[in-house]
């Protein structure tokens, strides 16, 4: 009972830890600078809170992560549910286990020494740190997620929607895209979202890879800095308590925490619904 | 004519989906295989015992993982002193006692999102909350106490799932025989749970052991020319050591660093190990 009720503590902790130095920091810098300003230079002697670039950052990198993770994800989901013999099932599982219980910080070594450089040699352009080989790196790190989630969804929808299809003819491809897919539909944006919440929050390997230069740019070949680099940078030096910089990662960490919490409740609502479908 | 060229093109692309299927997958295990091969060329040349048990230094060809290999081991095996009571009396709870009741099922939507927040805002939460509001400073005992609650969801989720799976009889076998509902938790449910639960504790705990970014928040150093004494000591840990080692520009550091997560997959895969060498012993015993 005490135990159980310590998880919402906890969650109660992060709000209120969060809240409490995010207020103090709206006290000396306003919002509007915070959520709409285009230049975030808190550790200069000339001083801007726009978390804008650190946003478009963060986009960046997620959205080169979800390009790779979620075809991916979703082409080896199909496999695995429709079309694999059990013999590759058993390699591929353990493999992909494997693969989601890296630690990130091998990931980011991953990304920095190994497949940058193999992109540059590909695009002549790509800066040392960049947003788009921790974007792949990422990506490669988020598709278990993505196929297990979507896996399972493929694997609950009932099977005689299947031998209705392959009845008038469907070949298994045409099952699987035309009925099977659209009716896990729910269940896969459910996996989807989740994983986009997995990005936006991952840590080392942008830190490591990505740079810390916050700009205001889409262009995945130069270095950018997202919110959780900046966190990790600030906690790295020693900033004093109650100093604004030490309160800038804080009002991060809330915008960061508040978007991964409506993803995952956007994604818990949606598989709830994709349960209900075929309860 | 049209028939017969549809049928053709529909058994084509359904073959063309299934090797794009089977394409993804091999591309997912060759990156592992590149990852593992990387790390394995870059650092299996320094990996000696003169690096598994020296200081770090300036000097790359003299700097050791000693003080990470100790610092790590004593995080999360506090960790786990901390996590373990409280995930496996969360669980106990929801599963045994909680009844549809209000306040379960909010607990339950909560550990769920919980779960789901970035290891970082945990980070944030243990600086704000265990090393200034507590006082703890920036020990062992802070380092800990995040990476608890940051495991807690996992534990409590791995250890629902295991006593779910006791088979009712067991329990209704002991209220026959006059056992209290506690009686029955801590003599037939728990230890029939134990494979299960273990196996859970662990994989949570070599999470713990991989997480990097809540450390450096709550600001675990990255340079420790000594060992922890005792849980009030500042410390680094094995993913901090390596993340430090990555971002310096000499290659003598970025061997070290590949030489350090050597290390940490070798810790993490003697943990596996252990965990299912384990539920393999308890469960051949319950059989026997």
């Amino acid at each position: 009972m005490l135990c159980a009720a310590l998880s919402i503590v906890v969650t109660a902790g992060i709000v209120f830890v969060l809240l409490f130095e995010t207020i103090a920091f709206f006290r000396e810098v306003p919002i509007t600078e915070f959520l709409f300003g285009t230049e975030w230079t808190p550790l200069f002697l000339n001083k801007s809170y726009g978390v804008l670039p650190l946003v478009t950052g963060t986009l960046l990198v997620s959205v080169i992560a979800m390009l790779v993770a979620l075809p991916a994800g979703l082409l080896s989901a199909i496999y695995l549910s429709e079309y694999a013999p059990s013999g590759v099932r058993r390699i591929v599982k353990p493999v992909l286990e494997i693969l989601a219980g890296v630690p990130t910080v091998v990931y980011g070594y991953f990304a920095l020494l190994f497949v940058t450089p193999l992109l540059q040699q590909v695009i002549p352009g790509l800066a040392a740190f960049n947003a788009l080989g921790p974007g792949i790196v990422m990506g490669i790190m988020i598709l278990p997620l993505v196929s297990s989630l979507s896996e399972d969804a493929l694997y609950s929808v009932p099977n005689g929607l299947r031998e209705g299809a392959y009845a008038l003819g469907a070949t298994r491809m045409q099952a699987a895209l035309r009925v099977v897919v659209p009716a896990a539909f729910s269940g896969i944006s459910a996996a989807a979202i989740l994983a986009v919440s997995r990005a936006i929050g991952e840590t080392m390997i942008v830190a490591i890879a990505a740079g810390q230069q916050p700009r205001l740019t889409l262009n995945p070949l130069v270095p950018v800095e997202t919110m959780t680099t900046y966190i990790v940078q600030v906690s790295l030096g020693d900033t004093p308590t109650g100093t604004i910089e030490y309160r800038t990662i804080f009002a991060v960490g809330m915008l960061l925490f508040a978007s991964t919490l409506a993803l995952n409740l956007a994604s818990h609502w949606l598989r709830g619904r994709f349960r209900e479908e075929y309860a | 004519m049209r028939a017969a060229r549809t049928s053709v093109w529909a058994a084509f692309s359904d073959r063309l989906l299934q090797g794009l299927g089977l394409l993804v997958l091999a591309l997912a295990l060759a990156a592992l295989g590149a990852l593992l091969v990387d790390v394995l060329v870059d650092g299996a040349g320094r990996l000696s015992w003169q690096f598994l048990t020296s200081y770090p230094s300036r000097r790359p060809e003299l700097s050791g993982i000693l003080p990470a290999l100790v610092g790590t081991i004593f995080v999360v095996g506090l960790t786990a002193v901390i996590a373990v009571p409280l995930g496996v009396g969360a669980a106990v709870y929801l599963e045994e006692y909680g009844t549809q009741s209000r306040l379960a099922r909010l607990v339950e939507i909560n550990i769920a999102n919980l779960a789901g927040v970035p290891s970082i805002i945990y980070g944030l939460l243990g600086l704000g909350l265990f090393v200034r509001m507590m006082a703890m400073g920036r020990s062992v005992l802070a380092g800990a106490a995040t990476l608890a609650l940051l495991v807690l969801p996992v534990v409590i989720l791995s250890t629902r799932e295991a006593l779910r799976a006791v088979p009712k009889s067991l329990r209704e076998g002991s209220y026959a025989l006059g056992a209290t509902r506690w009686q029955t938790i801590w003599r037939q449910v728990l230890p029939s749970a134990l494979p299960g639960i273990l196996t859970g504790l662990i994989l949570a705990l070599s999470r713990a052991i991989g997480e990097t970014a809540p450390l450096i928040t709550i600001g675990a150093l990255t340079y420790v020319p000594f060992l922890p004494a005792d849980i009030w000591s500042p410390f680094t840990a094995l993913p901090i050591q390596i993340f430090n080692w990555v971002s310096r520009p000499q290659a003598g550091f970025t061997e070290a660093a590949a030489a350090g997560i050597l290390v940490l997959l070798a810790l993490l895969l003697a943990t596996n190990a252990t965990a299912i060498l384990i539920r393999d012993r308890l469960q051949k015993r319950r059989n026997a």
